[in-house]
């Protein structure tokens, strides 16, 4: 990736020109234009997309529109880490630990369970809903949303909605953040038992911290572009 | 009209009589209800934005404190029980020498949720009040607390994955507290706030206040 710099063709569009229907005049004018999604200045981006870089707000400085070259191998390459990762950790034990001749292993449905006494039970949900459910459903929507668009077919019904309902559940799908939480917790168990963990676990976890750092740096405008575009025709 | 900090004066889709999608950025003409590329609902700025980021900040202030009181983590070593809250568990884990996992949960689980308290609260305030920190400062703060939120929810599962794997028998194991549930309510509640903030309030403040505050 290169350039972080702001282009020149993402210009503000000034607030000098007073009277007369200003929004015709901006809508009439040619070429797109956008809003800012953080501050609401509005830009003209005729020219789409940059090549390399990305083009910033003239008002806020954050990102407009991004190069897409990449983009949805990334987003895409994230989903699939995160459905490997999860699918297997629900079926395989994927820590065991063992101390004095005892041993012990823990499936991540065990995990979400160990919330089933008490006041904490409804937290088994939540918990099942943040590192399996809401992960997975999200990989399933962006791959519907964006496989299409990848190979350079029109896209499905419904792609529009797919990827709005996976911009939602972004927040609340925590595989990641699970995964940190496991090395934490490794490192607290470490002092009093041995802990057993195979090296496939570690290239997961580097490959989902890795995507994950990747696919926030998306941005979702160019998407939502691309997005239109494959949808009309 | 004073615009904020900027070389050049900027025109913003409301000024311009438009409405700019949240999610898409794409420009409608008013009473359009849903973005014509995204299919978000319009709105030029979120509807009742302010009241639900100080109600959901409110809720997770009142979850915060139980789950502070209560003990986060019921260890059993030889038969012999102990509870430990939050910070309490940080202490422990600096008498025993491991400074720093006691420093990885001490930031996810105290500065991080203090940190978002105060931050989401500074700039719901600056929204109705003249502040200091400028513009770019702030839709930065933004950023970062929309960011770093949901990762203060690595203490429950550390406490879930503890109480699911160290089940030693009699020589150790671990069950998790009532302060669980009461943390992981405070940070969807605090989550719930962030998102609920809308970022071009930030800006129309900006412009509000005047030029020496951009």
């Amino acid at each position: 990736m290169t350039g972080t710099a702001a282009i020149a063709d993402a210009g503000g569009i000034a607030a000098g020109t007073a009277g007369g229907d200003r929004a015709a005049r901006v809508l009439d004018a040619g070429g797109e234009v956008i809003a800012c999604t953080v501050c609401d200045a509005l830009h003209s981006v005729g020219a789409g997309p940059p090549m390399h870089g990305r083009l910033r707000c003239t008002r806020c400085g954050s990102v407009l529109l991004r190069a897409p070259r990449g983009a949805l191998d990334s987003i895409l390459g994230g989903a699939l880490a995160t459905v490997i990762l999860v699918i297997s950790a629900v079926f395989f034990p994927f820590l065991e630990i063992s101390a004095k001749g005892l041993r012990s292993a823990a499936s991540l449905v065990d995990v979400a369970f160990a919330f089933s006494e008490g006041i904490t039970a409804p937290l088994a949900l939540a918990v099942i809903l943040m590192i399996v459910v809401l992960p997975v459903v999200r990989a399933a929507a962006l791959g519907w949303a964006l496989v299409p668009l990848r190979l350079g077919r029109p896209a499905l019904p419904g792609a529009k909605r797919a990827f709005r309902f996976a911009s939602r559940l972004k927040p609340w799908s925590m595989a990641e953040v699970f995964i940190i939480g496991v090395v934490v917790a490794l490192v607290k168990i470490g002092g009093m038992a041995t802990v057993s963990l195979g090296p496939a676990f570690w290239e997961l976890t580097l490959i989902v911290l890795i995507v994950a750092l990747e696919s926030t740096s998306l941005c979702e405008k160019t998407i939502w572009r691309m997005l239109e575009t494959r949808s009309r025709s | 009209m004073a615009h904020a900090g900027n070389p050049q004066p900027v025109l913003t889709a409301r000024a311009a009589g438009l409405i700019g999608c949240a999610t898409c950025g794409c420009v409608s003409r008013p009473g359009t209800a849903h973005c014509p590329r995204c299919g978000s609902v319009l709105h030029s700025r979120r509807p009742g934005s302010l009241s639900k980021v100080w109600a959901w900040w409110l809720a997770g202030l009142i979850a915060y404190v139980p789950a502070n009181l209560f003990p986060m983590l019921e260890s059993t070593f030889l038969g012999r029980r102990t509870d430990s809250t939050i910070v309490g568990g940080v202490v422990d884990l600096v008498h025993h020498g491991a400074y720093f996992i006691a420093g990885v949960v001490f930031f996810a689980s105290v500065l991080i949720p203090v940190g978002k308290f105060i931050a989401v609260g500074y700039l719901a305030y600056s929204l109705r009040y003249r502040v200091q920190l400028s513009g770019h400062m702030r839709t930065l703060l933004y950023e970062v607390v929309e960011f770093i939120g949901r990762w203060s929810m690595v203490d429950v599962f550390v406490v879930a994955i503890l109480a699911a794997l160290v089940n030693l028998g009699f020589v150790v194991g671990f069950r998790p507290g009532p302060a669980a549930v009461f943390f992981a309510l405070s940070v969807a509640c605090t989550m719930v706030s962030a998102l609920s903030l809308d970022p071009r309030l930030i800006w129309d403040a900006v412009e509000r206040d005047g030029p020496d505050h951009g």
